[in-house]
């Protein structure tokens, strides 16, 4: 019995030393995770209060990334709806920030420019110029309120980037002639005749009979807030005697050549000061909007929206890294003679260094998970408000942090650990 | 060649004001096998010398070869692969893991050595079986009496086959029957070829060990065989 205990010994010993480096690493890692564990579960609810900065810097982080990826993926889906060779002539700036008055008193643009600009200009190639207003849509019983109409020619189909699903869009004869014709959104062909195929039939708009001639294709939500297949287009001059008092338009100018685009913001301009009768001396009383413009505006969105995030992200996450720096003080300290044991029975530095390292990434891993929990449920309440979008790098970017937090805040503790002198702390009660 | 060797070890503890001389040039040789009781009254030094045996320690000056190393000038890591390979602890205070079973307390030093978890489990268990506690296994040290903890320690202590047992007033915390029980488990381990070192200062438990070793005042007083073993064993 005790002879083969020996002899097996000895075997054991040669696998032990030729395993030592290889698995050894790999146990001692197994043998912290344990620790960290149950160390954790035995402190519940320390380590979840401990958790708290944390959870709250990822959700923050999180719900920041989802909102700028949900806003980035809307804006460029929405994008092609203002195609970047399409110039937009309007009485405001796109996001014109602190000139507000400047603006409010400028003269509207009228729709008889169109037909100017497509005469004189040789960069365009199809003018359209709409004008806005929002009315009640009736087919049979079913009804819709608060419809946008969108008053326009039949190039608004070349400028809008949009195509006919069914039908056709309004033609050059109908608009001239100002023909009761109608082209109805995707939305709009759902909600209000459902099965019905829409062509043909009569849409009442503000009382009025229209006849549906088209359906445009889904186009889905401008930016991902502002539906744009719940909108109606009627012949402008039909339009302008349904709403008269309404003159402001937008002239949507789309140009040949992407690359003659400053060539062909100069002509338009010189065109509408000609419409106009500026003196030379006088500034422009019109704007010549561009996609480019629009891009600018998403940029300072996100802009800010990134700078409250991280501004909230980095706070609690400082303050997370101090707590969890903190409880991990107490644990060394409650731990002492724990940390002695394992240091008389052959636990390098390395080895209690890595203990403590690994216990606080898991309290603030465990702290990054529930942030992402979180994050995700509040994303429903955000995407009422703001677009929102989890890709799969957003949550590894939220783990990865929160591990980068534990690392940040337990180094200093567990090197405090893995300097504990064995004979004192073996005497320590 | 030795098991142990000192030679001239003298350890200072400086406490800024005053020097406190824990060991004052300390020669001294143990054979493998050997069974040695190291006796001597509180501040005599003699958990000074353990601490320097056992390798938790190092002497201020002066050379301690283990198995013909020089282990006085290793440093802690280099330190801490000795005691895993070398020395088996066995403490008065037992120092087991409160929140870890029997079984996870005896495979502690197998983990530090790296050795994979079925033979780690298989060799803690036989250990376990060793000193009488293959049925409490799973027990946690606090669902254990004191004679049945200190067994668990003495597992851990021979589980990595070290060269040296070291126990510190092993029976220090036990009532007189477990502490009976505690030295007669020592007496079967050195008979089965281990060198046991224990560290006391009861003559009754001294006895057990087949060479007494005396410190007073940080120096060796007496060095002796005991030679009424038999005697003392059975009065």
């Amino acid at each position: 019995m005790k002879g083969s205990w020996i002899k097996s010994s000895r075997e054991r010993d040669k696998i032990k030393r030729k395993n030592f480096m290889a698995v050894g690493f790999l146990l001692q890692l197994q043998e912290s995770l344990k620790i960290a564990l149950q160390s954790i579960w035995a402190h519940k609810l320390r380590s979840a209060l401990t958790t708290l900065g944390v959870v709250i810097g990822i959700v923050s982080v999180t719900l920041m990334n989802m909102t700028i990826e949900g806003l980035g993926e809307a804006f460029r889906s929405s994008i092609s709806s203002i195609g970047a060779d399409v110039l937009y002539i309007q009485k405001w700036a796109w996001f014109a920030g602190e000139d507000w008055w400047k603006y409010r008193n400028r003269r509207e643009i009228k729709i008889s420019y169109a037909k100017d600009i497509k005469e004189r200009s040789t960069y365009a190639v199809a003018v359209a110029p709409t004008v806005f207003n929002r009315s009640t849509v009736r087919f049979g019983s079913n009804s819709m309120e608060n419809i946008i109409i969108v008053g326009t020619t039949d190039e608004f189909i070349y400028t809008a980037g949009a195509s006919v699903e069914i039908g056709r869009f309004m033609s050059e004869v109908e608009v001239k002639a100002e023909r009761p014709v109608c082209v109805i959104g995707a939305e709009i062909s759902e909600k209000l005749f459902g099965n019905v195929n829409p062509i043909g039939r009569d849409l009442k708009i503000a009382g009025r009979t229209f006849r549906v001639v088209g359906v445009l294709e889904k186009q889905g939500k401008f930016l991902g807030l502002e539906s744009l297949d719940d909108r109606v287009y009627i012949p402008i001059g039909q339009f302008m005697r349904m709403f008269p008092w309404r003159t402001g338009a937008t002239i949507a100018v789309k140009i040949k050549n992407m690359d003659e685009i400053e060539e062909a913001i100069e002509e338009l301009r010189g065109i509408m000061r000609t419409l106009r009768r500026l003196k030379p001396w006088q500034e422009d009383d019109f704007s010549v909007n561009r996609q480019e413009l629009l891009l600018n505006a998403y940029n300072q969105t996100v802009g800010v929206i990134g700078a409250v995030g991280l501004g909230i992200t980095v706070l609690s996450l400082i303050v997370g890294s101090i707590g969890i720096m903190n409880i991990m003080f107490v644990s060394v300290k409650e731990r002492t003679r724990e940390i002695g044991i394992r240091k008389a029975v052959g636990a390098t530095q390395r080895v209690i260094l890595m203990q403590f390292l690994i216990e606080a990434v898991m309290i603030s891993s465990l702290g990054g998970v529930i942030g992402l929990i979180f994050a995700v449920i509040l994303g429903f309440i955000v995407d009422q408000i703001l677009p929102t979008s989890l890709p799969l790098w957003v949550v590894f970017l939220s783990l990865l942090i929160s591990v980068i937090v534990g690392i940040v805040s337990g180094i200093i503790p567990a090197y405090k650990a893995s300097k504990v002198d064995p004979v004192e702390s073996l005497r320590y009660e | 060649m030795p098991l142990i060797k000192l030679e001239n070890v003298v350890k200072i503890y400086d406490l800024g004001a005053e020097k406190v001389y824990a060991l004052r040039g300390i020669n001294l040789e143990i054979e493998k096998g050997e069974y040695v009781a190291i006796m001597g009254p509180s501040g005599s030094g003699k958990s000074t010398l353990m601490n320097i045996i056992g390798c938790l320690d190092t002497p201020t000056s002066g050379r301690y070869f283990l198995n013909g190393v020089n282990v006085s000038d290793l440093d802690d890591n280099e330190l801490a692969r000795i005691r895993n390979k070398e020395i088996g602890f066995v403490f008065q205070m037992f120092n087991l893991l409160p929140r870890a079973d029997a079984l996870h307390n005896v495979e502690l030093p197998l983990i530090y050595a790296g050795v994979p978890g079925d033979l780690r489990k298989k060799m803690a268990r036989e250990a376990l079986e060793q000193v009488g506690l293959g049925d409490r296994l799973h027990h946690k040290p606090n669902e254990l009496s004191g004679g049945q903890r200190q067994r668990v320690a003495i597992a851990r202590a021979l589980v990595n086959k070290p060269s040296i047992i070291l126990a510190d007033e092993p029976t220090g915390n036990l009532d007189t029957k477990s502490g009976a029980e505690i030295l007669a488990l020592f007496d079967e381990l050195h008979s089965k070829g281990n060198t046991i070192i224990l560290v006391t200062h009861e003559v009754d438990v001294a006895r057990h060990a087949h060479r007494i070793i005396r410190i007073r005042d940080g120096m060796i007083e007496s060095d002796e065989r005991v030679v009424d073993k038999i005697i003392a064993r059975k009065g």
